[in-house]
């Protein structure tokens, strides 16, 4: 796979992927902000989220103990899983113990997170994708570019030659409505059909044993509670203590990723089909998925497992409303993941996404439960630092300018001779072509630098 | 009220535009602060600090705060220098016992200047006069770490002639980002391309802000594009010195 820059370069080329991103980012900034708004003191909300999660990562072990036991005694059966590869493992032994020849699907980041798609596959077993986003980009055969929209990289126009080319019965028009009559049409007979439903889960609740998923679209319902065993795969730190802990939790996931006050679908599973019922799976499985959270707890990264997915910190990020997600290259794009990817991967093969921010503090600012997104960041920068991955250029040059900037006599020296230096490449208080940092100025001037430094003059004369 | 103050005058503002730092030293004197202009300070070391640098960027925070804590408070016509002597110096020196006492001295008597004639001073420019329309761009680093926002906006308000205009995403990053405009120019460019459309559209004079890093991003784009909006750092206009050339413009 290329890397970070062409990724990105190939991006900025794309004029129908940079509308389809403003579309939706600028349309969320929007309804979030009015919400926000209408929310009362929503800053105390934001604390209390952080604190809420905060105490769960750090008794997690407690919770997850808690929760493995009120989900086996409401019938589940629960399995933990370290690795990516087990947790993927676990759930194609549990489709084909169940004799499962398709599985519907609802969208699930750590589903994308840990390759199951790419298993399921492998395995030979058929998946239907019941999210309409996943729906499209299944089509397209392409990645998630949002942990929200997956396919908002996509136009409308774009979707509907999509479903033209690849529906059973298509639709005529190119109006919303009946492009998603058209999806419905197409996906419903293959959710009905499935032998296995497989959800991610938006909060695991302690004190019940119940997993809470959240939907706009009605799919997850409609994907987990037909077939005969529904699996749960989730991460560890994804757990609540309580419902109520939940419900706030849900207030402030909604809000911060599309501006509505809950989504449409909200809905808590404790357990597969009781005595009685009438519907439900028969068997419920919920695989507890660690992937790296343990290690990120304890590397420093504990604030990174607050995140409750909501994507506002990408929908508010300069860079990822410019690139959009595919440039990020993992499965979670924008400042969180620019954050969980060297985490979740290798720092080396990523360490352009620390850089690639510009540090201003909007994802923080929006971040509902606080994550200190810059300064985790630059934890990776300095790490990256360290560990010798910078580039031999950065670390040289950075390292003059701190050696001269230690010796303040030598630095004044230094600065008159680069003013002087920078002078000569200007005409008419502007220069169009810098040595070193062509970048700079291939598409903007640099202004020309006064005749003398500002400690030249002012030494000399104490006054302009 | 604090008086003797020691001006920290940015590592930009001493090499391309130095008439900001005379512009805060005027504003200053005239708000009744006697101005020292200390000199061991160099850089604060921001920009090892954000590529992660942490030995260089401790050591230039070392001598930054030598060469400033002997003064009753410090001056800086910066947000974001600002922020790093205020938000970052104690987190560098978060488990040194001999350092992090001396950063927490020196980040809490360390101001933007706006924010410190503003709030501190109680100061407002008088008899100043600029016939112009203007719009403000907040730079990322004050307006979030810092809280500068309202600030600039009340000392320009009471300059005579001087009208504004509201600038769509007025809080939105420019794409300058110390070394990341450099790093990712394209990026840079894409982001900084917007915010000189925004800019534009307003029909204003003048774009004014608080860091002369954005503000050198912002001017060259609206420059490469042939805008005539000009570009001045707020306080410039504040000490009355809107007058003189704005960036890009030569004396």
């Amino acid at each position: 796979m290329s890397g970070f820059k062409e990724r990105a370069d190939a991006a900025l080329a794309d004029p129908i992927l940079k509308i389809a991103v403003e579309r939706t980012t600028g349309t969320a900034e929007t309804k979030r902000m009015i919400a926000i708004d209408a929310f009362p003191d929503f800053e105390a909300a934001r604390t209390r989220a952080a604190a809420i999660k905060d105490h769960v990562i750090a008794h997690l072990g407690a919770y997850l103990e808690q929760f493995e036991a009120n989900a086996i005694a409401a019938g589940a059966k629960v399995h933990w899983a370290e690795t990516a590869d087990e947790a993927c493992k676990i759930v194609i032994d549990i489709c084909k113990a169940a004799g499962a020849g398709s599985v519907a699907r609802s969208k699930s980041m750590l589903g994308e997170e840990i390759g199951l798609p790419h298993a399921l596959a492998e395995a030979g077993i058929d998946r239907v994708e019941t999210d309409l986003a996943e729906h499209i980009i299944q089509l397209a055969d392409e990645r998630p570019s949002h942990i929200i929209w997956p396919a908002m990289h996509k136009t409308r126009e774009q979707v509907s030659a999509l479903f033209k080319a690849r529906h059973r019965s298509p639709h005529e028009e190119e109006t919303i409505a009946a492009m998603a009559e058209s999806a419905r049409r197409e996906l419903r007979t293959q959710m009905l059909g499935a032998d296995v439903g497989i959800s991610g889960a938006n909060f695991l609740i302690a004190d019940s044993g119940a997993v809470c998923t959240v939907t706009n679209e009605g799919n997850a319902e409609l994907s987990l509670v037909p077939p005969r065993v529904h699996i749960v795969t989730a991460g560890i730190e994804k757990i609540v203590p309580s419902t109520p802990h939940a419900i706030h939790m849900l207030r402030m996931l909604a809000r911060s990723a599309t501006g509505a006050a809950l989504t449409q679908y909200t809905t808590f599973y404790t357990g597969p089909k009781r005595a009685g019922d009438r519907d439900g799976p028969d068997a419920m499985h919920i695989v507890l998925v660690d992937n790296g959270r343990t290690k990120m707890r304890e590397e420093g990264l504990a604030e990174m497992l607050r995140c409750i997915r909501c994507g506002a910190c990408m929908n508010h990020c300069v860079v990822f409303r410019q690139i959009g997600g595919h440039a990020y290259g993992g499965t979670y794009p924008g400042p969180m993941g620019a954050v969980l990817t060297p985490a979740l991967d290798a720092l080396a093969p990523n360490r352009d996404l620390a850089h690639a921010c510009t540090l201003n503090g909007k994802c923080q600012e929006v971040c509902p439960v606080r994550i200190p997104l810059p300064t985790l960041l630059k934890g990776w920068r300095e790490k990256s630092w360290r560990e010798g991955l910078e580039p031999a250029s950065i670390r040289a040059g950075l390292g003059l300018w701190a050696w001269v900037a230690m010796r303040p006599r030598l630095y004044r020296l230094g600065t008159g001779i680069a003013v002087r230096a920078l002078r000569l490449l200007g005409t008419k208080g502007w220069i169009a072509k810098l040595p070193l940092a062509g970048g700079w100025t291939r598409d903007r001037d640099m202004p020309k630098p006064a005749a003398r430094t500002f400690m030249a003059q002012y030494q000399k004369e104490r006054r302009p | 009220m604090t008086k003797n103050v020691a001006l920290f005058v940015t590592c930009l503002v001493d090499m391309m535009r130095p008439r900001i730092g005379f512009a805060a030293i005027r504003a200053l004197e005239a708000a009744g602060c006697a101005v020292v202009v200390p000199e061991g300070q160099t850089c604060c070391g921001q920009p090892a600090l954000n590529s992660g640098d942490r030995d260089h960027a401790a050591a230039l925070a070392k001598q930054t705060i030598a060469a400033l804590e002997p003064y009753e408070a410090v001056v800086i016509p910066s947000g974001s220098c600002a922020g790093t002597i205020r938000c970052h110096y104690p987190e560098i020196f978060a488990h040194d016992s001999v350092w992090l006492p001396r950063a927490q001295a020196v980040a809490a008597k360390t101001w933007e200047v706006m924010a410190y004639l503003d709030q501190i001073c109680g100061w407002k420019p008088q008899g100043v006069s600029v016939d112009a329309r203007a719009t403000y761009h907040d730079s990322c680093s004050g307006l979030r770490e810092l809280g500068i926002k309202a600030q600039p906006r009340r000392l320009l308000r009471t300059i005579d002639g001087l009208t504004f205009a509201p600038l769509a995403g007025e809080e939105t990053c420019c794409g300058f980002g110390g070394t990341f405009c450099v790093k990712y120019p394209a990026i840079s460019n894409a982001i900084v391309g917007e915010k000189a459309d925004a800019i534009d559209a307003t029909g204003v004079d003048l774009l004014l802000a608080g860091d002369l890093g954005c503000l050198m991003n912002i001017a060259g784009k609206l420059h490469r594009k042939g805008s005539k909006v000009r570009a001045y750092h707020a306080i410039e206009l504040i000490a009355g010195m809107g007058d003189g050339p704005a960036i890009g413009e030569e004396a």
